[in-house]
């Protein structure tokens, strides 16, 4: 977590820096399908983020050496835009978005039928157009979305959700000034239906208590965020059908 | 090891493992949550600031730390600088491969140093010699000599236990040379799923069979510092509060049987 | 107003009472199916599907599928038929009488067939032949693709859809198995096929489908003859 600071991150009527009361989320908004190319897309907005993602295959594994022949492996890419944070970022990917990548990738290997694909790989490319806080949770829930809008497989729809610790408080979903100047940082990422968690990371200073409260907090927001992901995907096949209705 | 090792467990293996960790024991007959034996050598290599090498069972990995003056980084400019690497050596593996640092070893990298950055471990505002200009920076390397599972615990205590060791060259800046401060003392604990049994320090076969791995990081105080969940299968959230209390405790344990 | 399907989402629980699952769905319980897709539940025959919206195509032994050789070899093409895996189709396997090391005459990069699959394996490998009535190289004409799940649904109960379409428009259609289409004709009346094709592909979550097919179809023809007088 980042530095000690004078900054007050809640107020003295338990408000946060932003205006949210501690178990609010930022504003949320997800679309599927804007990427024509792509075999599935979906772009979020989870506060200041803007987030593409782009899902290609199944195909087959190239090179050949990394075919399982058992099942498809999974290649999620996340990265930086240069103008997503506030100094230019250097293109490419970093140790930290090799690591994303990575806990994303296995996250996203535990909710997809893989075994169905021999050979295969499905490549999910995550895009960070603009950074605020929670990036990784972000792409996440995106992912899922873009996956099942691709008609892949899936056991259930990830949803990436986090928590932490504000001046000593616990709050969901940290914003920017939340993440630079709170005491932890509790990233999850959960099957919606059966809550079995499928990514989960955590820095900076919680005790057994604080974070069983942190994980509460966050299992009750998967509901809200699933429903948000659930809609993105039904939604304009039922306003489609509504449309030629009114012919 | 011979080469078939290396691949896929072998099937009798498999069951014998399997059919042990019903009944509550290990392959080697450790308890579900019990490390295997560990050792720890300081000071193994003089010609660096401070250095261990720590076997855990087989698993065998050298920490050196290298201390010199540079450039703080612009967002902290009244801090000292630590960074973590971790190289895994090909004649620690027959598959592991010489060259650039992989997923898998950038992972372990940040898992461990995310375990002793945020623990405060060190004191980084000591470690400053011209405030904005001038700092100490701290470079902790760990090699992966010997492989048998379990690296991320393997590594953080290597590199706690080297910089616990360590000397700032302070006298190369017109100071004395001084103890590298610390103020706490990190142990990570990983734990493996492996059906639904969740097993402590796994060693290559145990970490071969599980389906999920978790590290939690934990201080004297009992105090959570860093947690990772890795691989392709998942927890139910019982299951990490378990792991938490496993860690907690165990890192107590191996606190009072190596670090007094 | 069109009515809609059910629309399902993946860990859905799937009500067994409307029949017996059967494609898209997996064991999620004890008693318990949950659906696989982001898709609708479709019933038919007693059984419960979940059809998604989108997704690959994968090769069945019997299938009828439009493919585009990508590769030519000494004795094989390789071909793509929109599928997560390549399928081979060897020289034996077409009515031509072929010379290894020289069928790129035959069948070159870029050209398309109408073949059927022949095998599939556990590892997806297969294998396709153009020995059957009507399969081909096709010549000519568009290709245009349409998600495989909804190949169904263009060619509709006993071909009428397609038929209809094909009346309408006075094309010449070949629909393969893998979503890949064939359609062949007046350049004018191609496009209108198409975009009959791509209301389907829009459209085939919907009930009464096929009688607004009919509309639409009529409506363009209306309006040709109207502009030509």
């Amino acid at each position: 977590m980042g530095t000690a600071s004078d900054i007050k991150l809640i107020d003295e009527n338990g408000l946060r820096i932003d205006g949210r009361s501690p178990t609010e989320l930022r504003p949320l908004k997800i679309e599927t399908d804007v990427l024509d190319r792509a075999d599935g897309s979906a772009y979020i907005e989870w506060g200041g983020n803007k987030i593409l993602v782009a899902v290609y295959g199944p195909r087959e594994a190239y090179p050949k050496h990394t075919q399982d022949i058992d099942k498809a492996v999974i290649k999620a890419r996340y990265n930086m835009s240069a103008f997503s944070v506030d100094e230019r970022k250097r293109p490419g990917p970093d140790r930290r978005s090799v690591e994303i990548s990575k806990v994303i990738s296995e996250a996203l290997q535990a909710a997809v039928m893989v075994e169905q694909f021999p050979r295969a790989q499905i490549d999910v490319f995550i895009e960070v157009l603009q950074a605020d806080a929670g990036t990784r949770i972000a792409g996440l829930t995106a992912s899922s979305v873009a996956l099942a809008s691709a008609g892949i497989p899936m056991r259930d729809l990830v949803v990436g959700c986090a928590a932490g610790k504000v001046d000593g408080k616990i709050v969901l979903d940290l914003g920017k000034e939340e993440d630079n100047f709170g005491q932890a940082d509790l990233p999850m990422g959960i099957l919606a239906r059966s809550g079995k968690i499928v990514l989960m990371q955590m820095d900076g200073d919680l005790t057994e208590d604080e974070f069983n409260q942190a994980t509460e907090l966050i299992m009750d927001a998967t509901r809200r965020i699933y429903e948000i992901q659930r809609e993105a995907l039904a939604g304009k096949y039922r306003a489609m059908a509504i449309e030629r209705g009114g012919e | 090891m011979p080469k078939d090792e290396a691949g896929v467990l072998s099937e009798i293996k498999r069951n014998y493992i399997l059919r042990k960790l019903k009944e509550g024991q290990r392959g080697d007959g450790r308890t579900l949550t019990a490390f295997r034996e560990i050792s720890i050598t300081t000071n193994y290599i003089p010609r660096s600031a401070g250095s261990a090498y720590v076997k855990l069972g087989r698993t065998k990995v050298v920490a050196g730390i290298k201390v010199e003056s540079g450039e703080p980084f612009p967002d902290t400019p009244n801090q000292g600088v630590l960074t973590t690497n971790v190289e895994l050596l090909p004649m620690a593996f027959p598959t592991f491969e010489a060259g650039p640092p992989n997923e898998g070893s950038i992972e372990i990298a940040r898992v461990v140093d995310r375990g002793i950055r945020e623990s405060k471990m060190i004191d980084l505002e000591s470690l400053v010699i011209e405030p904005g200009k001038k700092v100490w920076i701290i470079f902790a390397d760990i090699d992966v000599i010997d492989f048998d599972g379990n690296l991320i615990d393997a590594c953080t205590l290597a590199v706690v236990s080297a910089l616990r060791s360590a000397i700032v060259p302070g006298s190369k800046e017109g100071s004395k040379d001084f103890q590298l401060p610390v103020r706490s003392l990190p142990i990570s604990v990983t734990m493996v799923k492996i059906g639904d049994e969740i097993v402590a320090d796994p060693d290559l076969e145990e970490e071969q069979l599980s389906t999920a791995r978790v590290t939690v990081t934990t201080t004297e105080d009992g105090h959570i510092r860093a947690m990772q969940k890795g691989d392709t299968g998942f927890f139910t959230l019982d299951e990490i509060r378990k792991a938490i209390k496993i860690s907690s405790n165990t890192g107590k344990q191996i606190r009072e049987k190596y670090f007094q | 107003m069109a009515e809609i399907k059910q629309i399902v989402m993946p860990g859905d629980p799937i009500d067994s009472s409307l029949g017996k699952p059967r494609n898209g769905v997996y064991k999620c319980g004890d008693q318990q199916f949950c659906s696989e897709y982001f898709g609708i539940v479709q019933i038919s025959d007693q059984s419960i599907d979940i059809v998604p919206f989108a997704g690959p195509y994968f090769p069945r032994r019997g299938d009828k599928v439009i493919g585009k050789v990508i590769e030519v070899g000494p004795s094989m093409w390789t071909v793509d038929i929109n599928s997560p895996y390549y399928t081979l189709l060897h020289m034996n396997d077409t009515p031509w009488r072929a010379n290894a090391g020289n069928i790129k005459k035959l069948l070159g990069v870029g050209d398309y067939v109408y073949a059927k699959v022949m095998t599939v394996n556990e590892i997806k490998e297969s294998w396709i032949t153009l020995k059957d009535v009507g399969l081909r190289k096709l010549e000519g004409g568009h290709i245009t693709s349409i998600p495989a799940p909804k190949v169904p649904r263009i060619i509709g109960k006993g071909g009428s859809m397609v038929n209809m379409i094909k009346d309408a428009t006075s094309t010449r259609i070949v629909v393969g198995q893998n979503g890949l289409i064939w359609v062949d004709g007046e350049p004018e009346n191609v496009m209108t096929a198409i975009s009959a094709i791509k209301m389907v592909e829009r459209e085939a979550h919907t009930t009464g489908l096929t009688d607004r097919m009919q509309k639409y179809l009529e409506e363009i023809r209306s309006e040709k003859n109207g502009n030509s007088i």
